[in-house]
């Protein structure tokens, strides 16, 4: 049995199309055999809604009278110093810039309490935002000091542009140290005292799709609330990772860069985020549809938390000092009965990853694809395989000698 | 003048295992009932107590209390949860020392029990969209 992305288009459009959940098809295949279901089945939808690693928006404000040239000067949106590297009025905010005066770590644990991702969160929530600039001044662009409001429905651009997203898998984060730690991977309590994971298992979209045979770059998918797509693989995309006898990363493996309109987004779906003694970021929702192609991609979906393992690293130690060593590998049922066990020991488990909004985000889409408003793409290029040898070095570093 | 306050003790590591609560029925003939108690990471104890006795004596047992270094604030704060900010993690669960956060199944929504709370203030700071709020 095959299908094309045609063929399923089709019957999107005649209201035909048969679309499930990554958490509604395991019941289905628990029910009849993986042939039939796949049959059945045209889409399979997924979604996650964690923080996400490398995330940022770029904005065109539109030429001031007389006209400014940002690039190479200084902007902050709401005191959150954006990159000015561009001509005269782009500007990029990154999801974990932080205010000049935010105290940081200084008094420990940092609070951070306000970057670059409350920015966005605000400038999508139709809110105004503070910016303020300087500039050098030219010849054509004489003004030197900017002060204004901007809200984003003036502006002339507002983009989300995400570098690295959607993680395949990721770390269990643990304390092996007897005092408590403050990490991108939250509160790590003393010996073991917690245990945080950040994924939604079973229905993450690079989970569903472990070798990237329906998700590559073009695809159309769910992004802050509207759509977008993904416009590359994302930074530290990393395929040669080991894998399950079904396929699927035991480790951090691939990532997506994603882009889209932020104008039509919502800050439902992209919140955010401060981690204690960490810094900022943004929590993003993506959902991405796996069109049922062949009985193969339909059993990929059809996986469960049972079959999907992660590692648990020390963040005392082996994680800060860049050492490969494990813990062990539990599976993602396991993180979710709300305890572990680790080195003979009973530690309770937390997920900075939300769940019930990932079952959202997959069920939005599903609704989008059965009213026949959101169609399926066919990739323009697949994301880079196992077979494309591509691996995430770490930094040779090569001290400078003056 | 009999009096009856509900507070919140803080316990220094140090104090933890003393019985100093103890002391305030034996020398200062209060009466009291434990309504929460718990140990936070860092291993400070907490306590939510309702103290009454004769007004004399309770002001001389919250002395003998801060002069032993005990934190003692007064259980008027509440610790709520802001609904639209909080995305249902499930981040704040391991670390409040009373259990005020459940998981519920099998929808996976993250339950706040404000009566097990005893304001400790942990999980504010800990919540990555800030949803917990202090008020006054
Ligand atoms: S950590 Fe915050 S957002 Fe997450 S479940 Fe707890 S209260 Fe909600
Ligand atoms: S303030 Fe937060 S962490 Fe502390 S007891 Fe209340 S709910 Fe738990």
């Amino acid at each position: 049995m095959t299908k094309t992305i045609e063929e399923i288009n089709e019957k999107i459009q005649q209201g035909k199309a048969v679309v499930v959940t990554a958490e509604e098809v395991i019941d289905l295949v628990k029910h009849k055999s993986t042939k039939k279901v796949a049959q059945e089945v045209d889409v399979v939808t997924t979604g996650t809604f964690g923080p996400m690693c490398s995330s940022g928006a770029y904005i065109n404000i539109g030429h001031s009278k007389p006209r400014i040239k940002l690039g190479g000067g200084r902007v902050y949106l709401n005191d959150v110093p954006a990159y000015a590297a561009f001509a005269a009025i782009d500007i990029y905010i990154g999801a974990n810039a932080l205010p000049d005066d935010d105290p940081r770590n200084r008094v420990y644990p940092g609070e951070f309490n306000y970057g670059g991702g409350h920015v966005i969160e605000e400038l999508v929530a139709a809110k105004d935002v503070r910016l303020v600039a300087t500039a050098y001044g030219t010849d054509c662009y004489p003004r030197k000091r900017l002060e204004t409001w901007i809200n984003i429905k003036d502006l002339n651009e507002a983009v989300l542009f995400n570098l690295r997203n959607a993680c395949q898998n990721y770390n269990i984060a643990v304390n092996l140290s007897d005092r408590t730690l403050y990490t991108y991977m939250g509160m790590l309590k003393p010996n073991l005292g917690n245990a945080n994971y950040c994924s939604a298992g079973q229905l993450s979209p690079l989970l569903n799709d472990p070798y990237y045979k329906t998700i590559g770059i073009g695809t159309k998918i769910f992004l802050g609330g509207g759509t977008g797509f993904i416009t590359w693989q994302g930074t530290q995309h990393n395929p040669n990772v080991l894998r399950s006898e079904n396929g699927v990363p035991k480790r951090g493996a691939g990532t997506l860069a994603v882009t889209g309109d932020l104008k039509q987004m919502s800050p439902r779906w992209l919140v955010g985020t401060s981690m204690l003694g960490y810094g900022c970021n943004i929590t993003v929702g993506i959902g991405i549809p796996i069109p049922i192609l062949s009985e193969e991609i339909l059993h990929y979906t059809s996986v469960t938390d049972d079959d999907i393992f992660a590692p648990v690293v020390d963040y005392s130690k082996a994680y800060p000092q860049m050492e490969s060593d494990i813990l062990g590998e539990v599976s993602y049922a396991q993180l979710k009965s709300g305890r572990i066990i680790i080195q003979g020991k009973e530690v309770p488990t937390a997920s900075l990853s939300s769940y019930p909004r990932a079952v959202e985000i997959a069920a939005i889409l599903k609704e989008w694809i059965l009213s026949g408003k959101f169609g399926l793409t066919q990739p323009v290029a697949p994301l880079p395989g196992i077979e494309s040898g591509t691996i995430f070095k770490p930094l040779k570093e090569r001290p400078i000698q003056e | 003048m009999a009096i009856s306050r509900r507070i919140v003790l803080h316990f220094p590591r140090r104090l933890v295992d003393r019985p100093i609560v103890y002391r305030l029925i034996k020398d200062y003939n209060l009466e009291f009932n434990i309504l929460k108690a718990a140990v936070t990471p860092d291993e400070e104890g907490l306590m939510v107590l309702e103290l009454s006795g004769k007004q004399q004596e309770y002001d001389k047992g919250i002395r003998y209390l801060t002069t032993n270094g005990v934190k003692i604030q007064a259980l008027s704060q509440d610790v709520i949860r802001n609904d639209d900010r909080c995305t249902h993690c499930g981040a704040c669960i391991t670390i409040c020392p009373t259990g005020a956060f459940e998981l519920e199944s099998p929808t996976r929504q993250v339950r706040f029990y404000n009566e097990k709370c005893v304001a400790c203030g942990l999980c504010i700071k800990a919540c990555p969209p800030r949803a917990m709020e202090l008020h006054f």
